[in-house]
């Protein structure tokens, strides 16, 4: 396992240099040229040339991307255009923030997606199922950014009940630890700074919920129907066994590897930053910056949060393999058992 | 006499295939059709018949898996169809069924002896200090040894598993076990180790079974007394010896026809039956065998025969013998 585990890390490495040669040449092809917007619309010609220069943007490409990837190598990803700050600086600063929200988002979306997809399947074609396969549809199909608004208007428009941006109130944010406000204000033994960003974040998990939601609850339904058709469901219901450890132990246990494959895509989405969310929040995570910073041309930073989102993604797909094996037995990744 | 341990009368079970607009059933497959036999204390009772005759049907309704549309079940002088399904749950511990498929009848995500410890727990046989020590008992009755305990299904050969199977059915300490067709999915040299098995099981435990097969040879193995079914009904319960000795229905004499002869030099008269089984959808009218008999009456085709004892203990359903 160990093996397999080393293994998959290092073919993480021709992934992450394919991705980063892809965004350097993508940046550079498609988006505008960064230096009229550091240093606006009417600085001279020569201000320019003196700027490119400086930054190293008139050299031959080959270059730039060798300068580029010898300074990753040694974890420098360059300093962004605008701020002046390293770009790893940058970026963590802000992860934490899209961390937290991925993570309540996919623990609201599994427990209520595996909920909704179980009873579906167990109860197929009642009003449960038409019910939770409607409110699935509805789930997949209606734009983030536009449910986002909606909960806001309603929420914290109508009722006042939550905030509708941000991730805490500044007066109470707890000293950072780790970035995640919910475990530093526990750590602070702040109560009042952790109900406050708990507040925060209902919205936008919820909203951000909602797809993934859909998308499990859909995979759960076809898995459970699959699972429960299965021989050995027959052979528990014959050993006497309740219908309600039927379904727990012997079906739900045997669909779960399509759910949790499901589960650590949507995951791996998540971690890259909701961008729809996070504006429509005005979440200060990376997937709000990294637009911004795209729509800058800020050429180091993109580069650096496109590198970290894919290695997290591959870390993430990598976890879920790893869960396969503990999910069933008959995944082996060594090669001794044959 | 012998005991009667399990006794069914007019036992039926009908599926509803179509239903019009308000839910009224148009047609109806009968599976298994007024069915009515008897099993002693002790015996090994088989019943054979071709493929979706209904007979695993049968055996489904009789471990509770199905619910039967028509006819009574008595179990030890109890009657079970009319029990509710938390009282009918409680008698599932007697009546345990060896399923076909051993590669598909086994959980994948437990190991062999979780899956037998489990009815053990659920139904609270046990204490739970001496369920490992049963497990362990009930492997080695099967032939499995203890080191094998914490494996999976997947890391066993089919003859393998179905000794976990049977393990598993005998866990909780049936009465009455309903075999289906427990041999027809392994090799033919591991289908004599598990009916050996079967047997042996059967003397020691004081096991009474129902074994059902498609083919009469197997069913000669291990059987006292073989029913044959046809379409959902019942053609033929006779002694095994007198059975194959003096078949009277011609679906039986058609079926010991086909069974082959490992004698070369010996030919045989086999009996070639017309067409095909008919849907159980729309069964012939009157015998269900009518459309394929060759020693077809003219009312045959009219009324269905009963089944009737024409010598001890020989019953037959057909019209040759009114």
């Amino acid at each position: 396992m160990l093996k397999y585990i080393f293994k998959r890390i290092l073919m993480l490495i021709p992934v992450l240099i394919g991705v980063s040669i892809i965004v350097f040449l993508i940046m550079r092809v498609f988006s505008p040229d960064p230096a009229p917007i550091v240093l606006g619309q009417h600085a001279t010609q020569t201000a320019v040339e003196v700027w490119r220069q400086a930054n190293g943007l008139n050299d031959p490409i080959f270059l730039q991307y060798y300068h580029f990837i010898t300074g990753a190598l040694t974890g420098d990803l360059g300093t962004s255009f605008y701020t002046k700050m390293p770009v790893l600086k940058e970026i963590f600063s802000r992860f934490p923030a899209t961390i937290e929200l991925a993570v309540v988002a996919i623990m609201l979306a599994s427990i209520f997606g595996i909920l909704i997809g179980v009873v579906s399947a167990v109860k197929k074609n009642s009003i449960f199922d038409n019910a939770g396969m409607l409110l699935a549809l509805v789930g997949v199909s209606m734009p983030i950014f536009w449910l986002g608004i909606l909960l806001i208007i309603f929420f914290s428009g109508t009722l006042h009940w939550l905030p509708s941006s941000g991730r805490i109130n500044p007066m109470l944010q707890p000293g950072s630890v780790t970035g995640f406000y919910l475990i530093d204000s526990l750590i602070a033994g702040n109560m009042d700074a952790f109900g406050d960003a708990l507040r925060h974040l209902v919205l936008p998990a919820s909203a951000l919920a909602m797809y993934s939601m859909a998308i499990i609850a859909r995979m759960t339904r076809s898995s459970m129907l699959e699972t429960l058709q299965q021989d050995y469901i027959r052979t528990a219901r014959a050993k006497g066994v309740s219908e309600g450890r039927v379904i727990r132990k012997h079906a739900l246990r045997n669909g779960l590897i399509p759910i949790v494959t499901v589960i650590g895509l949507q995951l791996g989405s998540l971690l890259g930053g909701a961008v729809l969310t996070e504006t429509v929040f005005s979440w200060p995570g990376i997937g709000s910056y990294t637009v911004a910073c795209i729509l800058k041309s800020d050429f180091p930073v993109v580069q650096g949060v496109v590198l970290l989102i894919a290695f997290v993604f591959v870390l993430v797909n990598l976890l879920v393999d790893v869960i396969y094996a503990f999910l069933d037995p008959r995944i082996k990744y060594s090669k001794k058992e044959g | 006499m012998n005991e009667v341990l399990m006794k069914v009368q007019d036992l039926s079970k009908h599926f509803t295939i179509e239903t019009d607009w308000f839910g009224k059933p148009v047609s109806v497959l009968k599976a298994v059709d007024e069915v009515s036999f008897t099993i002693d204390k002790g015996e090994a009772f088989g019943l054979v018949g071709e493929s979706g005759c209904g007979k695993t049907t049968l055996g489904k309704i009789l471990v509770n898996l199905y619910s039967p549309s028509n006819g009574k079940i008595i179990f030890e002088g109890k009657e079970l169809t009319g029990l509710n399904e938390k009282q009918r749950r409680s008698y599932c511990k007697d009546i345990q069924m060896i399923f076909q498929d051993p590669f598909a009848s086994l959980n994948p995500r437990m190991t062999i002896g979780d899956i037998i410890a489990e009815p053990i727990i659920i139904n609270h046989l046990l204490p739970t200090s001496e369920v490992e020590e049963r497990v362990i008992y009930l492997l080695n009755c099967v032939g499995l040894a203890r080191h094998q305990r914490n494996r999976y299904p997947h890391e066993f050969s089919g003859g393998q598993r179905q000794r976990v199977g049977i393990a598993r059915a005998l866990a909780v300490e049936p009465k009455l076990i309903v075999c289906d067709e427990p041999v027809s999915a392994l090799d033919v040299s591991i289908q004599a180790q598990v009916l050996n098995l079967l047997d042996d099981l059967k003397a020691e435990f004081g096991l009474t079974y129902l074994f059902i097969a498609h083919g009469l040879n197997v069913v000669k193995h291990i059987s006292d007394r073989v029913g044959v079914m046809y379409l959902g009904k019942l053609m033929e319960i006779a002694p095994k010896r007198e059975l194959y000795a003096n078949p009277l229905h011609p679906y039986t004499q058609a079926l010991l026809s086909a069974i082959p002869i490992i004698n070369p030099e010996k030919k045989k008269e086999r009996i070639i039956l017309k067409g095909d089984v008919p849907s159980p959808i729309n069964p012939p009218a009157g015998c269900r065998f009518c459309s394929r008999c060759f020693k077809e009456l003219d009312h045959c085709k009219l009324n269905s025969p009963v089944l009737k004892e024409i010598s001890p203990d020989h019953w037959v359903a057909c019209h040759l013998f009114d």
